[in-house]
């Protein structure tokens, strides 16, 4: 059989938690297919069928798609599921909205945010916010599985998929788009960045973060922030790092007055290296953190500005 | 209108969960048990719309042991007016949670169903979308803010790039995130007064939904550990060693 791999984009550019997810797929089950779901989505699937691995690139280019709302995607999805064995997801918020509805029309479980593919019908998956690690294995049937895409290698480029225009599905007519406030930004997206800074409540204010925006300018890094922060108005909510915001696991996370709530941790303790800075120095954030500063982050922060200016940064 | 919102006893938050060293699952014993975190802020939503006056009627339901009345009684204790217990021991899957779900919804005739959009123990993040398609309904998932207006509900949700809104038919699923709002604590008359609200007693089998689980759990492991490093002494000191170790 065959494995789909629904592909995240914004119409324009294919986020790269479609390339790891296709990694995933490939070990699951082969050939690998990729379904591109959007309006005027030509620039997504010219990208997709670049992805070293997919045999061939699915494409519902229809405005019913334009913001991939859960009702007319089930539908979409349903109607070429027969052929694949296999539909995985990143573990996105566009994922796991629409997925678990295709695993209930199937008739079949859905396996959440799986961490390893252990064999084409096990899987290992957090629970507990990350604090165990259960390992499952399907029954038979259609596996439907969302993917935490920060632990796997992105599939290669170098790819040529065949291109295949599908027609648009029916429209349930349950739930329509109704608008968008998304958050600008120049700094790289908080899930794909090699360096992450982080603000906890120690910023004191939403103004404080610029802080931690200054450096992260130097460093080419996005800026996180851990619930406390975000509970308390100082950035939005999409910038919070944890086990009910966003996994990271950049090569070096560095986190800023954060005192380092299991809650926190899960969403950031695969990163390759955790530096923290934090004046209390019997906070749990150094109990992971591979260097630790015991300082006063209004003081740190500024130095480091400078510093990173002096290095050339 | 008629508001469902399922509710799930699970280990408290604040407890810090202990692997089984024969790799079977979770300690349960003697540990805390509370309402999923998600839930609580799904009864405050279906209380809110109450006092409001555009619900009329409030039904929590827990699937679970027979100890899950306790969680049911904590919602009757926020506001909810009854509740309905389907007894059922050991793990209950999502797609299960769901088929029993429509089972109810379909008996009680709800407008709105408000849950969780995932519990804290298995972190599926399934239920709700599943029971909206075995319904044939529309979902806001993720929610951030609840707009009830005639025949629709405007839910914003929370997503990856920021906030998104959707217009969703009633009767409809919605699944809370974290900022919808803030749940309250039952203060003791209500708490008093939950003891005399009824809750049913049901069986998966009333429903004619068969529980066995179709994923098998062949372990639960410890994650890898992470231990302290080293403590350094100023700013340079930490981006040198950030250099060396090649992630600047």
């Amino acid at each position: 059989m065959a494995s789909l791999v629904l592909a995240e984009h914004d119409n324009q550019t294919l986020s790269d938690t479609t390339a790891k997810t296709v990694t995933a797929a490939a070990a699951i089950s082969q050939p690998v297919h990729v379904l591109v779901a959007g309006f005027n989505c030509g620039a997504v699937s010219d990208a997709a069928a670049k992805i070293a691995g997919v045999e061939k690139v699915l494409v519902a280019d229809d405005a019913l798609y334009a913001h991939r709302v859960a009702e007319t995607m089930e539908t979409l999805i349903l109607s070429v599921a027969e052929k694949y064995d296999a539909i995985l997801a990143p573990a996105t918020t566009t994922g796991k909205n629409i997925l678990p509805r295709v695993a209930a029309k199937l008739d079949v479980p859905q396996i959440s945010e799986i961490l390893k593919v252990v064999s084409a019908d096990t899987f290992e998956r957090p629970i507990y916010a990350g604090n165990a690690i259960q390992t499952v294995q399907a029954s038979s049937g259609k596996k439907i599985i969302t993917v935490r895409t920060t632990t796997f290698k992105a599939a290669g480029e170098g790819g040529n998929a065949q291109i295949e225009k599908i027609a648009a599905a029916s429209d349930p007519g349950t739930a329509k788009f109704a608008g968008e406030a998304l958050s600008k930004s120049e700094r790289p997206e908080l899930t794909s960045a090699k360096i992450v800074i982080s603000g906890g409540r120690g910023l004191g204010s939403g103004e404080n973060f610029k802080l931690i925006e200054r450096v992260a300018d130097r460093l080419h890094a996005a800026v996180g922030a851990s619930r406390a922060a975000v509970d308390a108005g100082y950035v939005p909510n999409d910038y919070q790092v944890g086990q009910t915001g966003k996994v990271v696991a950049p090569a070096l996370y560095l986190a800023v007055g954060i005192s380092g709530a299991i809650q926190h941790l899960a969403g950031m303790k695969d990163s390759k290296v955790i530096a923290a800075i934090n004046k209390d120095e019997e906070a749990p954030i150094f109990q992971v953190a591979d260097f630790g500063l015991v300082a006063d982050l209004f003081q740190a922060l500024p130095e480091m500005d400078q510093e990173l200016a002096k290095r050339g940064r | 209108m008629k508001v469902l919102v399922p509710v799930k006893r699970v280990i408290d938050y604040n407890v810090k969960v202990r692997v089984k060293s024969d790799q079977s699952g979770v300690d349960l014993a003697n540990v805390k048990m509370s309402m999923n975190p998600f839930d609580e802020i799904a009864v405050e939503e279906a209380v809110r719309l109450k006092e409001k006056g555009k619900a009329s009627e409030i039904i929590a339901v827990s699937i679970g042991p027979q100890q899950a009345s306790e969680t049911i009684r904590t919602a009757l204790a926020m506001g909810a007016d009854r509740g309905i217990l389907v007894k059922s021991e050991g793990e209950v899957e999502p797609l299960v949670v769901a088929k029993i779900l429509k089972a109810i919804v379909e008996a009680e005739k709800p407008d709105l169903v408000i849950t969780g959009k995932q519990a804290i123990d298995d972190d599926s993040n399934q239920t709700g979308q599943m029971l909206a398609a075995l319904l044939g309904w529309g979902q806001g998932t993720f929610a951030h803010k609840l707009e009830l207006n005639d025949g629709t509900a405007r839910i914003e949700r929370e997503i990856d790039g920021g906030l998104q809104t959707v217009e969703v038919k009633l009767p409809a699923v919605m699944t809370t995130d974290l900022r919808l709002n803030e749940p309250r604590y039952a203060s003791l008359p209500n708490i008093m007064k939950a003891k005399k609200k009824p809750i049913e007693d049901k069986t998966p089998a009333d429903y004619g939904v068969d529980v066995t689980p179709r994923l098998k759990v062949l372990k639960v492991s410890e994650p890898p550990k992470r231990s302290a490093g080293v403590k350094v002494k100023s700013v340079a000191d930490l981006l040198d060693k950030l250099t060396e170790a090649g992630v600047l």
